[in-house]
């Protein structure tokens, strides 16, 4: 039911820009052919766990509800497995535009961001420095910032892949480093959608 | 036979164990896997939550070494998101000029550039379709017989940038095993994911999906569970004895890399091939084959 009683919407609430903002993604006007058949609904393997599943989000976004599609636990419960995109029938890159209201919701720094957003910068920031991940040190940043007593939990798991030499200390690094960091800087300056 | 190979990160660390039955596989079956000299990361799924061009720029760096190296116009990769990545990057250069603009623009930066026309494709694909499945069975030395064996092909190997086989019901991996005398297990879940990266940020989910996964294979009456992802097998093994805990089960499924279930068909030795480095125990199903 509480997919209808978010149905009533005023006017004044609506955001008619964001639909022009998701647009702005290679192929995203598609986004205006959804015919709300919910096949990437039930084709998504974590349906279950979004608060709004992947059609409402889509009907939401048509509907200029901004901020409630950016605050919302779908867009950081989608894990990229492409199913919806395989299946949809009019052809909707649903995942990318998914990774696009992640992208939205990191830079205005949204609450149920901020994990997702530790992960990226975690990761970004090891690749901007060796050009390659060191999972061993990804790990040991993400678990620092997020969850340092948590990380105690995780501990087994880092400890039985240590052990098996498949968290090696050290790694390896891209040799021309400068070169890639010049085209990250100007990848960033031309930035995306 | 002779390949650029993109190894990706996970080759050194989580999936040294891939990394090394690769490299034995390889040499086994005479196809020359020449590491594609100074390749950097393919940004994964965490890139594209920053920036998309940057992601774009990143896998385009890595198909533009190859146009160096000599070895054909073919690049080899056996990570999931790195063939994703890489496979993706060629068809949004191919279909969008804006994009294709921007990434030429970068890696101007660094006095690369990259026109496109390199074919990316997954070790397996190599396996099956260069090396072809009679190769696969003549040099099988200790047939896995009476091994039952649950193919696991993920998520991204089979969707819109993957390979060319049935999205719901890919048989690629069940010919492979079949040749290396095992037998496929019937397995609903094949290619439904393991939550990725949500094993970081969204833990209970991910292992809400993992332990679907291996409730699946059990009851399919597998002996274990071979993969194509190193993520996918970090998340299974690694994460097994957590699902056990959560959900009260007492799963004790190895998760092998296709690669590591080839090699040990082929005769070679368990080290060679990392079955040690399994959190749940694999080096018994390299004992029974030795």
């Amino acid at each position: 039911m509480r997919g209808v009683q978010e149905t009533v919407l005023y006017e004044e609430a609506m955001d008619l820009k964001f639909l022009d903002e998701v647009y702005g993604i290679p192929g995203g006007d598609k986004i205006k052919d959804c015919i709300q058949c919910g096949t990437c609904s039930g084709s998504c393997p974590v349906s279950w766990a979004m608060e709004e599943t992947p059609r409402q989000i889509f009907a939401m976004i048509r509907a200029g509800m901004r901020d409630k599609v950016l605050d919302s636990l779908t867009i950081w419960t989608c894990a990229s497995c492409y199913q919806c995109a395989e299946r949809c029938p009019q052809e909707i890159k649903i995942t990318d535009i998914m990774y696009m209201l992640k992208r939205m919701a990191i830079r205005e720094d949204r609450r149920r961001s901020r994990k997702a957003r530790a992960l990226s910068e975690c990761f970004v920031n090891v690749v901007n420095r060796y050009g390659r991940n060191r999972e061993t040190e990804l790990m040991a940043r993400f678990a620092l910032i997020t969850d340092p007593l948590g990380s105690v939990a995780l501990a087994p798991v880092g400890m039985n892949l240590f052990t098996r030499g498949r968290l090696p200390l050290g790694g390896g690094k891209v040799r021309d480093i400068e070169g890639l960091r010049k085209i990250v800087a100007k990848a960033q300056e031309l930035g995306g959608e | 036979m002779r390949y650029s190979y993109y190894p990706g990160c996970s080759m050194d660390a989580t999936g040294k164990q891939y990394g090394e039955s690769i490299d034995a596989v390889a040499k086994a079956l005479a196809v020359e896997l020449i590491e594609l000299d100074d390749w950097n990361c393919c940004g994964a799924t965490a890139y594209m939550n920053v920036n998309e061009v940057l992601s774009f720029c990143l896998s385009a760096r890595n198909l533009a070494l190859v146009g160096d190296t000599g070895n054909g116009r073919t690049l080899v990769t056996a990570c999931s998101a790195c063939y994703t990545n890489l496979r993706k990057t060629e068809a949004y250069l191919a279909q969008f000029p804006e994009i294709k603009d921007k990434v030429g623009q970068a890696l101007a930066e660094a006095n690369m550039k990259y026109e496109g026309g390199v074919a990316t494709k997954h070790f397996l694909q190599v396996l099956v379709e260069d090396v072809g499945l009679e190769r696969i069975k003549a040099s099988v030395k200790h047939p896995l017989t009476g091994l039952r064996v649950a193919p696991y092909y993920g998520c991204q190997i089979v969707r819109p940038y993957g390979i060319e086989d049935d999205a719901d019901n890919p048989m690629m991996m069940e010919h492979f095993l079949e040749a290396l005398g095992a037998t496929p297990t019937q397995y609903a879940m094949k290619v439904m994911c393991c939550g990725g990266s949500l094993m970081g940020t969204r833990e209970e989910v991910a292992l809400r999906l993992c332990h679907n996964l291996l409730l699946c294979a059990q009851e399919a009456k597998a002996d274990c569970i071979a993969v194509a992802c190193p993520l996918c097998q970090m998340n299974l093994d690694a994460y097994q004895v957590a699902i056990n805990k959560k959900y009260g089960t007492n799963f004790s499924l190895p998760i092998v890399y296709f690669t590591q279930l080839a090699g040990l068909a082929f005769g070679l030795k368990s080290d060679e091939l990392g079955m040690q480095r399994c959190i749940v125990p694999a080096t018994q199903i390299a004992a029974r084959y030795a």
